[in-house]
């Protein structure tokens, strides 16, 4: 099937823009200024002010004098390109590919789009009217090249849908500035009275060549479909991706819950017969107000299964707001990879960290209270006990070996070592008393110190005298004395664990 | 004709413990082997797949109920297999886990800090089959959510140990068993010597499902748990009990 392209030439795209944000610029002659080697000079100009012989480029003095009542606006930088965007984001209702043209127009892939419209008259109709219904003067072409898009939405009468047959004969009556030519070379055609394309398309390619450059025949080419032209899109469709445009605009949290089921089981269907699975996938929702709605989910396995998509995502259907109603559906598959299926046992036996079920359960819980809150821990190569081990990835297939257990280890360890008063024998016998949360605590066996030594290539500070003290009572705690003892300072004792 | 009828009664009762939720283990299960207090349960083995609830008042009792399950949760990992530890603040220190014979990378550890989060988050785990075990540090636990969690793992077969620190209300639950673990004083090989020994506990089995409840001393020696013969502290805090 041959490729289709739609080129959209916003004639008026500054002030027309301008016109929908301030109402009380409707209706009256509007010009964008800017500075211009010391002079305002009119860099767009709206319908009214054209009308009265107004045009870019001329001082905004002598404007001024042609029509008094003009309304101008500074010009603002960055602007268009900005519009630009936005617009073409706003397009991907219309097809995936949309790529912006910064003379102030937007260029759209829409091969295979067309028909969803009912046609291409009534595909280009409905852009118009959008358009239009958003306050912007359009013209709009349909073709089968980019070139010959973009020189019908400027220089055609009217919106202009060109067949694949009459294209080579429709530009010929195109002046040659539709061949998106630059200014030099239009202007020596038109020296030698070319003014339109049928008078020099027939001409031989190497005169061509030797007297306009090389720049004329690639553009000829382009236009007549004869070399491809690639196209930037804005946002490039993900490589495996499902949209579901809807014709009643959805507003419920069941109408979204059946979309979003569709397109699961659309793409897990699609990933599945090439062995593929969802890494990260985003849910996005177009509203009819053009905002966009957005929902991420992310898992530690490569997974196709729509059901536990599902649930991934159900929690989150209530937080989408519909706004006025949303009008299309799009499921992204951002991180895809391949799936090995492994063998699977016949009768469940003990789960491993590889496991579907398990890594199922670990996506619904990392969604629900955060994926940094999920962690499996391995030991880190540290000396200091709150930083001897360190969250692992949970896709780790090879379980770390080497923990050291050699030294006697609380069962809990406080995040941040707590202060405590105690009272102990010099210089380095365990301590007799300390007093932890107004309690007091008399103790009866003692083990230690074990000394641990501050990391000094990470930071300063005094290493830690440990000590494993069990109280009257039998409980064991796990203390330590900051530096050394010595007569002159005080020296803080902490509590930084619990033992079994 | 004495024997027929002890015999027949036997016979009932094994067919009404499945029904009360004691399932009978499979070839692969692993078998936790408490010595003594093995013969206080219906069948005489530790009930897996039910959920036990464990009372503490204070940080340190956390610390000795968590070595005590450990313990439980090293026989249960014996054949490999993944336990979830599921707290509102984790304080858990992974590498001492392999003191009791648990591979700290098998323990994957889940901090969720909304209370309501903490029942949804336990209910999931325990509907996974084939976990190990799931630990929950949870404070509250009323009825209605104890039947939930003991129907879901008479179904998945996962047993559910409750760590309740403090709670505020010590109502009925439908958990199988309830205990209660206070640290002891250790036993040092020979008197006089310096040095702190292998970790003692005090277990009271306060409650259990078709059982008899009761209360042992007991140390962890190495690899498993070892009821102490006699304990001269005890003897000592008898008397200040007296006295006061």
């Amino acid at each position: 099937m041959g490729k289709r392209f739609v080129a959209i030439w916003l004639r008026y795209l500054q002030t027309d823009w301008l016109v929908r944000r301030h109402h009380h610029l409707k209706g009256v002659p509007l010009v964008v200024k800017a500075q211009d080697h010391g002079r305002m000079v009119i860099i767009a100009a709206n319908a009214l002010a054209r009308e009265q012989g107004i045009d870019s480029g001329m001082v905004l003095a002598d404007a001024r004098a042609v029509v008094p009542n003009l309304a101008s606006v500074d010009d603002e930088p960055g602007l268009i390109e900005r519009l630009l965007t936005n617009l073409a984001n706003w397009c991907i209702y219309f097809t995936p590919t949309v790529a912006i043209d910064p003379t102030g127009g937007l260029m759209m892939d829409v091969s295979g789009c067309a028909h969803l419209w009912g046609g291409e008259e009534a595909y280009l109709k409905e852009i118009r009217a959008r358009f239009t219904q958003l306050g912007y003067d359009v013209q709009v072409a349909m073709a089968d090249t980019i070139g010959t898009a973009w020189a019908f939405s400027r220089y055609g009468k009217g919106d202009t849908i060109i067949d694949k047959a009459a294209q080579a004969t429709a530009i010929q009556y195109l002046p040659a500035a539709s061949l998106r030519l630059e200014n030099e070379v239009v202007e020596k055609l038109q020296k030698l009275g070319l003014y339109q394309v049928k008078d020099f398309i027939h001409m031989p390619r190497t005169a061509l060549r030797r007297r306009f450059g090389t720049n004329i025949l690639q553009r000829l080419d382009q236009t007549l479909g004869n070399i491809d032209e690639p196209i930037v899109a804005v946002n490039p469709p993900a490589e495996y991706a499902e949209r579901l445009p809807c014709i009643d605009l959805i507003s419920t949290a069941t109408g979204i819950r059946i979309a979003l089921e569709k397109l699961l089981n659309r793409l897990c269907n699609q990933l599945q017969k090439q062995q593929k699975g969802l890494r990260e996938v985003i849910f996005k929702c177009y509203r009819t107000d053009y905002q966009v709605q957005e929902k991420r989910v992310e898992t530690i396995r490569p997974g196709n299964n729509p059901s536990h998509l599902f649930k991934l995502f159900e929690e989150m259907i209530s937080s989408i707001a519909p706004g006025p109603g949303i009008e299309l559906f799009i499921l992204e598959a951002v991180k895809v990879e391949s799936v090995v299926v492994a063998n699977t046992n016949m009768w469940a036996g003990s789960c491993t960290l590889q496991s579907q079920a398990l890594s199922e359960l670990i996506d619904r819980l990392a969604t629900r209270v955060g994926s940094s809150s999920v962690k499996i821990y391995k030991p880190s190569e540290e000396y200091l006990p709150e930083r001897s081990f360190k969250p692992a990835a949970l896709q780790d297939d090879e379980p770390a070996e080497n923990w050291r257990c050699n030294r006697p280890r609380p069962m809990l360890l406080l995040h941040q070592p707590e202060p405590v008063d105690v009272m102990a024998p010099v210089p380095d016998y365990p301590p007799m008393l300390f007093q932890y949360r107004k309690k007091r605590h008399k103790i009866v066996k003692a083990d230690g110190p074990e000394r641990i030594e501050q990391q000094w290539w990470l930071q300063r500070g005094e290493h830690r005298d440990y000590y494993y003290v069990e109280d009257e009572e039998g409980c064991r705690y796990w203390l330590f004395r900051s530096g050394h003892y010595a007569l002159d300072k005080k020296h803080q004792w902490f509590l930084h664990g619990f033992f079994v | 004709m004495e024997n027929s009828k002890a015999h027949i009664i036997a016979q009932l009762q094994r067919e009404i413990l499945p029904l009360q939720g004691f399932k009978s283990p499979g070839s692969k299960a692993a078998c936790v082997d408490l010595g003594v207090i093995n013969d206080v349960f219906p069948d005489n083995r530790f009930p897996t797949g039910v959920i036990h609830e464990f009372i503490s008042t204070d940080r340190e009792g956390v610390s000795s109920s968590a070595g005590f399950i450990a313990g439980i949760l090293g026989m249960l990992m014996k054949d490999g297999g993944v336990v979830l530890w599921i707290s509102s603040a984790p304080l858990l220190f992974p590498p001492t886990l392999s003191y009791f014979g648990i591979h700290p990378s098998k323990v994957i550890v889940v901090n969720v800090p909304k209370e309501k989060d903490l029942l949804w988050a336990t209910e999931e785990a325990l509907k996974c089959e084939g976990l190990a075990a799931v630990l929950v540090e949870m404070r509250e636990l009323d009825f209605t959510a104890s039947r939930r969690l003991q129907l879901i793992v008479e179904r998945s077969g996962v047993t559910g140990f409750i760590l309740r620190q403090n709670p505020r209300k010590l109502g009925t639950t439908a958990a199988v068993t309830r205990w209660k673990i206070t640290s002891l004083s250790s036993i040092v090989v020979e008197a006089g010597m310096p040095g702190v020994g292998f970790p003692c506990w005090k277990v009271e089995l306060q409650k259990v499902r078709n059982g008899k409840p009761g209360c042992w001393e007991l140390q962890w020696q190495g690899k498993k748990f070892e009821v102490i013969e006699q304990h001269e502290e005890i003897v000592v805090n008898d008397q200040k009990r007296k006295v006061g």
